[in-house]
């Protein structure tokens, strides 16, 4: 089985494009990956793109050639669609047909265009991630649904739900010089228990804003890494992949989340690590509540314990676990489709000592990044490795 | 539009006749379903929903989308009646109320379209 390497990474300001079409923000993110990969395009064997709401967005299906249009190939090109998960599973697809020898370079993207739905249409078009029958038809949002997972973690766990205003301050400072976050602006405490609810016990401050952006990055073997002198000391090491029931209701637990320990298990088991080698994360904070769940089912801290951790600095910048070094959902921006893509380019360049954060993670090896669907019923987690990695197993 | 299944669940609550379906193993489930999600098993048959149930977690929705705009804010919960949980509006009640609440299960209307929607009143 090929090393599946990242020769490229692409991304574009995520924020407020009005007026902009999806197709055109992914060309921005898909050419950048291109030409820095030093890749031609017409060497791109596969397409996989991520999107959510497309057709709400943008009266917009079949988005797979449309897109491989925009970056100048013909390649067979499919979109995925999992909810918020669409981009890690694109990842996880483009990963799996390298190592099964279809396929020598890979360009793997997301996008989503959703400002310009305005409030109520984006956060309609969010609520269909969930059942619409027992949930949407019972009036659960988005941040509904998150909200009634923070309500039972703070039942289950006697925790104070003010403390989850650490996970936000920590991931706006985190964003202050990434220049494709969407917020970069720092809050304190007191902002984030103060602002309004959107929905109890989550308030503005606890929730990713509502973005348009692209993410691209181009995978390749390592035997056409070699063949064409691409430089790409960043490796996709392990992937995994975790389901479950889609609605709330019908899960054993309404605050852990199996999909993604699963995911996280498999991912570890194929690159041959463990929890405890893992030096950075990107996790899937659309809420902060979800920050919490995840460096739990990630297996940084036993289940009950995240949000301790977080209110005690441990995933902070010079914590034990730097956690969203890029400001996460929470502050760079959660275009939907492209949000999983967008992690992995992040972590590549953390990991490569070559992004604005890089110097909380000196002589990093090991990224881990988790993208999750819905209230989590899809996760996807990924192992990334520098080139020459020393790992204790 | 009509959701085989789905009103047939709500007319029964309405008439006072809630069900879920339970297969063999005494899994329970909602319909419109033709496999048990928990062991596969095709037999499901109906079975009585309890009339009461208790609140698993509740929340206040401030912010919400077009088919609940005026009926924003609205407090929304899941209940658990034991072999199934339902997720709905709860009405009645001041701010949220606290797990493990006995509530009631009903069918209400939404202010902003006027659609069924499942709903529970304390008991
Ligand atoms: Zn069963």
């Amino acid at each position: 089985m090929t090393n599946v390497r990242i020769a490229g990474t692409g991304l574009t300001p995520f924020g407020e494009h009005s007026g902009r079409t999806g197709r055109d923000l992914f060309a921005e993110a898909g050419l950048d990956a291109v030409d820095g990969a030093g890749v031609d395009p017409a060497d791109v064997d596969r397409l996989y793109y991520g999107n959510f709401m497309g057709e709400l967005a943008e009266h917009q299906g079949h988005q797979g050639p449309l897109v491989a249009e925009a970056v100048g190939t013909t390649a067979p090109a499919t979109r995925v669609e999992a909810a918020c998960a669409s981009g890690g599973v694109a990842v996880r697809e483009g990963v799996e047909a390298i190592r099964s020898g279809t396929a020598d370079v890979v360009l793997v993207g997301g996008a989503e265009r959703m400002t310009d739905m305005g409030t109520e249409g984006a956060t309609d078009g969010l609520s269909i991630a969930a059942d619409d029958l027992y949930e949407i038809g019972a009036g659960i949002t988005f941040p509904g649904a998150y909200a009634l997972m923070a309500s039972a973690y703070v039942e289950a766990n006697d925790v104070d739900a003010d403390d989850l205003a650490h996970v936000a301050v920590k991931n706006h400072g985190n964003a202050l010089p990434n220049e494709k976050a969407h917020f970069r602006s720092e809050i304190t405490i007191e902002d984030a228990v103060e602002a309004p609810r959107v929905a109890t016990p989550l308030g503005l401050y606890d929730a990713c804003p509502i973005s348009d952006g692209a993410a691209a990055v181009v995978l390749v073997s390592e035997d056409y890494a070699e063949a064409n002198d691409v430089e790409a000391p960043v490796s996709v090491t392990g992937t995994g992949q975790g389901g479950d029931r889609l609605a709330l209701q019908d899960r054993d637990s309404l605050w852990r989340t199996p999909a993604a320990e699963d995911a996280a298990a498999e991912a570890y088991a194929d690159a041959g690590i463990e929890s405890s080698d893992v030096d950075c994360a990107e996790v899937h904070d659309c809420f902060t509540i979800a920050e919490v769940l995840a460096t739990e089912a990630l297996g940084f801290f036993e289940p009950g314990e995240g949000l301790a951790a977080a209110r005690d600095g441990r995933t902070a910048r010079d914590g034990d676990l730097p956690v969203n070094l890029s400001g996460g959902l929470k502050a760079k921006g959660h275009p939907v489709g492209a949000t999983g893509v967008a992690q992995i380019a992040e972590l590549t360049e953390l990991l490569a000592g070559e992004h604005a954060r890089s110097d909380a993670v000196e002589n990093a090896s090991v990224g881990v990044a988790h993208n999750a669907g819905g209230t989590v019923a899809t996760a996807t987690v990924h192992v990334l490795q520098a080139e020459d990695a020393e790992v204790d197993a | 539009m009509r959701h085989d299944g789905y009103d047939d669940l709500l007319d029964a609550i309405e008439e006072g006749n809630g069900f879920y379906l339970a297969c063999p193993e005494d899994h329970g489930s909602l319909p419109p379903r033709r496999v048990c999600p928990e062991c596969g098993s095709r037999e499901l048959a109906e079975a009585p929903l309890p009339d009461s149930g208790e609140v698993v977690a509740a929340t206040t929705v401030s912010v919400a989308g077009p088919q609940f705009a005026d009926d924003a804010p609205y407090v929304t919960a899941i209940i658990d009646f034991g072999p199934v949980r339902l997720t709905g509006l709860v009405r009645d009640v001041d701010g949220e109320p606290d797990p493990g609440t006995v509530v009631g299960v009903g069918v209400a209307e939404t202010v902003t379209t006027g659609d069924r929607v499942v709903a529970f009143r304390p008991r």
